[in-house]
């Protein structure tokens, strides 16, 4: 057989000879918990230059479990940037669409930073740690454009912008048994870490940043750890969680996961070319901030026009995946693409998003909606019928 | 990882079962494990004619599709109905339940037919590939 389809992560090789010889590709960088996962037996794959575990045995097996009992991640390749100082709220204010300065100590939010343009350039999760003192995750293959944007929309001001990726070791434990696992080995009560809220804590004797965010639709924690702290930290929530149900999880079911919740992923949802009201994220954009931030004018003219695109959910009805780029059919015509699809564990059928014309979204056909017009995705060639849902697909019930 | 010695193998990580003048045809081991979980299997219709060298079908993972070709020429005169119900057969048991497709081969003169991989040529491959 030969591999038809891009892996997750990888750019699609260039048609044509290059005129002069490709560089040779970089070794992917080490997670301080990459060992680890090679001693599980983890399948490794090369994620945005970290060597990361894909899978350690059956992806659906891990994505199964974080939605029955728990999964286990190693995060490690995200990046992190500190921000501190009298001016630090001041300057993300004006760097990210949302706004960081509204945040009580302890708190958190979804947000993005914007170019000039209204387009994306990183999705993110703010922590606000202190009066002046601020906590900014970035996707791994974004640390370093987020970096620049922050230093060069900080400048001139007492705000600090420090890349700490490496400084950081990232776990998460997510699933609804994960606060059960988690409890007996931290040093806070967990039922006062509130949804989107972070605490300096201790989990099992070492000093850690303790959140209560995640990428999966399940309840969850992320832990900021020392690199030194981590495989430690792997081991002792591995042996917390043997009795729950726990098992390691890698990309790919977090991929999955996150799918399901219908959570955008940058390169699929976002990206440069599109804003956050394209992917129905408005709610992300503080237009009416005093001071105003990058990106502010093009986005309040993008407020005002219709929008020309609509992000949907699709299920299909036959074992074929819709996958990223596949053309979305109404009534055998173009009528948008697929930005991501896979297998969903828990629906058991293949799901997607896409962003398609308004007016499609309008009058498709759905399980919750009359409609007057079927969707088909063109499946490398077979035109696949698929039915309109509201997204997510999945909510956790509590 | 598992190389039956009794198969035959090609260089795209199919196995082929040669019973007198029939074949029966399956991924590998090695194959199912770089797919990750097999969703859906397309395989040719029985009765279709099938090239040695030819895509076809596909085997449809959770993150990727891949082509199935066949290691031989002749017409399909079996496919596995059980891969519908329960992809993951490819899975679990490849040389097994997990079989795709029968096919009557042309070739009845050659005990093996030509242009197959033993079980030895074949670990060696997989070896080079890892």
């Amino acid at each position: 057989m030969t591999d038809s389809a891009p892996a997750a992560g990888q750019p699609a090789s260039p048609a044509g000879q290059p005129a002069t010889p490709a560089p040779q590709p970089a070794t992917p960088r080490r997670t301080p918990l990459t060992a680890v996962h090679e001693q599980l037996g983890a399948r490794l794959t090369d994620f945005a230059g970290w060597l990361m575990p894909l899978r350690y045995g059956s992806e659906t097996t891990e994505h199964n479990a974080v939605r029955t009992a728990a999964g286990l991640f190693d995060l490690s390749h995200m990046g992190e940037f500190s921000v501190t100082g009298s001016g630090a709220a001041a300057a993300l204010d004006y760097s990210l669409t949302g706004e960081p300065s509204a945040l009580k100590p302890g708190r958190a939010r979804y947000t993005m930073i914007c170019a000039d343009d209204g387009g994306v350039i990183d999705d993110l999760i703010v922590y606000r740690l202190g009066e002046a003192e601020f906590l900014i995750v970035a996707n791994a293959a974004n640390t370093g454009p987020v970096g620049a944007a922050l230093a060069e929309r900080a400048a001139g001001v007492d705000a600090a912008v420090t890349d700490r990726t490496d400084d950081y070791a990232l776990i998460a434990v997510q699933g609804p048994r994960a606060a059960a696992i988690l409890g007996p080995l931290a040093s806070v009560n967990l039922a006062d870490v509130k949804y989107y809220a972070s605490y300096p804590a201790q989990v099992a004797g070492r000093g850690v940043l303790l959140a209560r965010t995640g990428y999966t639709g399940e309840d969850g924690f992320e832990i900021f750890a020392a690199p030194q702290d981590a495989e430690f930290l792997w081991a002792e929530l591995s042996k917390a969680g043997a009795g729950e149900g726990l098992i390691p999880a890698g990309l790919a079911a977090r991929d999955t996961l996150r799918l399901e919740a219908g959570m955008p992923l940058y390169g699929n949802e976002l990206g440069a070319d599109i804003t956050p009201f394209d992917a129905g994220l408005g709610r992300v954009v503080k237009l009416d901030k005093p001071g105003g931030f990058v990106g502010r004018d093009a986005l309040a003219r993008r407020a005002q026009e219709p929008p020309t695109r609509q992000l949907i959910g699709l299920t299909v009805q036959s074992r074929r995946v819709p996958r990223h780029g596949y053309t979305v059919l109404m009534e055998g015509q173009p009528a948008g693409v697929v930005t991501s699809g896979a297998p969903s564990p828990t629906l058991g059928v293949p799901i997607a998003m896409a962003y398609v014309r308004p007016d499609v979204a309008a009058v498709a056909t759905g399980p919750t909606r009359a409609g007057t017009a079927e969707l088909a995705v063109d499946v490398r060639g077979n035109a696949e019928p698929a039915r309109l849902v509201e997204l997510p697909f999945y909510r956790r019930r509590s | 990882m598992t190389v039956p010695s009794e198969l035959y193998y090609t260089q795209e990580h199919e196995w082929v079962a040669i019973s007198g003048s029939s074949a029966s045809v399956g991924i590998t081991d090695h194959a199912q494990r770089a797919l990750g979980d097999v969703v859906f299997v397309s395989v040719p219709e029985v009765g279709a004619r099938v090239t040695s060298g030819e895509p076809c079908g596909e085997v449809e993972s959770t993150k990727s599709v891949s082509d199935l070709y066949s290691p031989v020429d002749g017409e399909v005169t079996e496919v596995n109905a059980e891969i519908d119900e329960d992809p993951g057969l490819v899975n679990s048991d490849p040389y097994g339940s997990g079989w795709l497709f029968k096919v009557k081969l042309d070739d009845t003169d050659s005990e093996v037919p030509p242009g197959l991989l033993s079980a030895t040529e074949y670990t060696a491959l997989t070896r080079e590939e890892e």
